[in-house]
């Protein structure tokens, strides 16, 4: 054994550049994305769940809801792109909690690379995901007979303010990854609160009419409410700008919540 | 001197629990530096600040010379960290997973790919490259950890109970890579469970018990320490053991300890085991059971503290009486050419 001093090389950088984070999050990214390669199934979930929603819903209450398919479909295809928006989310949460307790998360934060990089690249990840959804959403709608009344430039402020509001409110789901031992916990507890959520608003109605008061007041004003409306707004045709302004409201306050909460969830579980 | 490790009375407090109550350790450059101790013992909170995974509360630590606070990452340049639950992407394939840390470090595309394939050649993965990680053993997927932590060709690396779960065989292949890496100057904290492995390893030992440092120093000072092997009899009456428990400490010279109808105690010398048979045929007490073996953690434990390791897992368990298995065998060895 020879005792030998320790001599650092004199090429170490002193902090993470603003290209380095950038790549970093890419690369994160990327590799949340070819998963997907892998585990095809992946994509064929983020696929089936929402086509099977929008024929079951169309189907079977559309001529009871709008008194035939087609006049659902304008109410229902925006709602169905929302709800879906928020389960997706829970797969941030998902894939947090599972990086975080197989150890994952552990060695991506003993490398030199920017500390945000792996939580901003598995939300770009997801980001891209959501996009997808819509898009198969979108498609499948299409093919019933849904028909985008606006135009171009809405159809994209559509995407732009769903995936904006679906990253402010998956803070809610990285909160709960940091909160529990299990990712299976992430799903059933998103369940549980996503489903009355998107159940509790406009979602899948037209007006909250003949709803009791008080929860047609709760419906009225759910986040989950003014989102669907203004994608109504941009997809079919109706208001628009009040509607989003108040659903990114929302998600901002919604993160501004969940984002530090998390960040102490996490210092006390490390 | 530039130590490659040196903590300074790391303290860490998880709200009311203390983790760590001022661990200091030093590790020389190129050396190894086992961390031995029970779980909860504060081994892997203890890795966890070294690594800068988590800020201590109280006392300060280098890597490399740096700080490991205020110059976090200038140490995670220099380190690899080999977690207790191998950190890869399941879904990912060998191959990618090394890329992505590759890619992660700033190494280009083309020469990271070189990297993870001589990686994985040096690690027998090579046929596994492009299959998901999934799908690996257990011991696979240490490797393939282990590779992980070096594709940036860390000059400290951290291995946090590296064996604990793994089959004999994994085991010994993970050593030898151990042994192979210091041979190429790496400097290594190697926390376990196992002092046979500590034994193996390290050319220093650090015993930590419920957050503190209980005993350091080599291999051997430490089984000087505490009795390298341990003498066990059993006799085959019941009604014995007190006589037998008399005889075997008083030719230890140390305080035996009777369990279920066995006698143990832990001696230095080997050769002490034929004289002791003789007493014991002189004294009328036939044996049932004679075995010498190497000293389990638990016993050192008890001799340095005077408690068992009250909470090791079943798991642990299992694994400690393959490694005991091996040790008897070891000594029966030694029995034969004393005899």
């Amino acid at each position: 054994m020879t005792t030998a001093t320790f001599t650092p090389p004199q090429t170490l950088s002193k902090r993470v550049s603003p290209g380095t984070t950038v790549r970093n999050v890419l690369t994160l990214a990327w590799r949340n994305l070819v998963q997907i390669k892998h585990n095809p199934m992946e994509l064929l979930d983020l696929s089936i769940q929402p086509i099977m929603f929008v024929l079951l819903f169309a189907y079977v209450f559309g001529p009871a809801m709008e008194g035939s398919v087609d006049a659902y479909l304008p109410v229902v295809i925006p709602g169905i792109i929302a709800q879906n928006a928020l389960f997706a989310g829970m797969s941030t949460g998902f894939g947090l909690n599972t990086d975080i307790t197989k150890g994952v998360f552990d060695r991506f934060r003993s490398l030199p690379i920017s500390r945000s990089a792996p939580l901003a690249g598995r939300i770009l990840a997801d980001t891209a995901k959501q996009a997808w959804s819509m898009m198969i959403l979108l498609a499948v709608g299409f093919a019933i007979g849904f028909r985008v009344e606006t135009n171009v430039l809405a159809l994209i402020t559509a995407f732009v303010l769903l995936l904006t509001f679906a990253v402010l409110f998956s803070w809610t789901s990285v909160f709960i990854a940091m909160k529990v031992n299990e990712p299976e916990k992430v799903q059933i507890f998103g369940f549980v609160v996503i489903f009355p959520l998107s159940f509790l608003s406009t979602a899948f109605i037209k007006s909250t009419q003949g709803i009791p008061g008080w929860l047609a007041a709760v419906m009225d004003n759910s986040p989950v409410t003014h989102l669907v409306e203004a994608m109504r707004g941009l997809l079919v045709g109706g208001p628009v700008l009040n509607h989003a302004l108040i659903a990114l409201a929302w998600g901002v306050g919604i993160s501004a919540v969940f984002a530090p909460l998390s960040l102490r969830a996490f210092k006390q579980r490390a | 001197m530039t130590y490659a490790i040196q903590a300074d009375g790391l303290v860490k407090r998880f709200g009311d629990t203390e983790a760590l109550a001022g661990v200091s350790l030093t590790a020389q450059a190129g050396t190894v530096l086992g961390v031995l101790g029970p779980n909860g013992a504060g081994k892997t909170t203890t890795t966890r600040i070294l690594a800068t995974l988590i800020e201590p509360t109280g006392g300060s630590a280098r890597v490399g010379g740096f700080d490991v606070v205020k110059e976090a990452h200038k140490v995670r340049q220099l380190i690899g960290l080999t977690g207790q639950y191998a950190g890869v992407d399941e879904m990912l394939t060998g191959t990618e997973n090394l890329i992505l840390i590759g890619r992660l470090l700033g190494i280009p595309r083309r020469e990271s790919r070189a990297r993870a394939a001589e990686l994985l050649e040096r690690f027998q993965l090579t046929e596994a490259a492009e299959r998901a990680a999934k799908t690996y053993s257990g011991g696979m997927r240490r490797r393939l950890d282990l590779a992980a932590s070096l594709v940036g060709r860390p000059q400290i690396l951290f291995l946090d109970e590296p064996t604990t779960g793994l089959d004999p065989r994994s085991r010994n292949g993970l050593w030898d890579i151990v042994r192979g890496l210091t041979d190429d100057g790496v400097t290594v904290l190697l926390t376990t469970q196992y002092l046979e492995e500590a034994d193996q390893l390290a050319d220093d030992i650090v015993v930590i018990d419920r957050g503190q440092v209980i005993a350091h120093g080599t291999s051997d000072t430490l089984k000087s320490q505490v009795g390298g092997q341990v003498l066990e009899v059993r006799p085959l009456q019941e009604s014995d053991v007190a006589a037998a428990s008399r005889i075997v400490g008083e030719m230890a010279g140390a305080e035996p300890e009777a369990r279920d109808g066995m006698v143990s105690v832990p001696i230095t010398d080997p050769q002490l085991m034929p004289a002791v048979v003789r007493r014991l045929d002189d004294a009328g007490v036939t044996v049932g059971e004679l075995s010498l073996r190497k000293s389990s953690l638990d016993e050192v434990f008890f001799a340095l503290t005077g408690h068992h390791t009250d909470d090791i897992e079943a798991e642990a368990d299992a694994l400690a009486g393959s490694t005991d298995l091996k040790a008897s065998d070891k000594a029966s060895d030694k029995e034969g050419a004393s005899a």
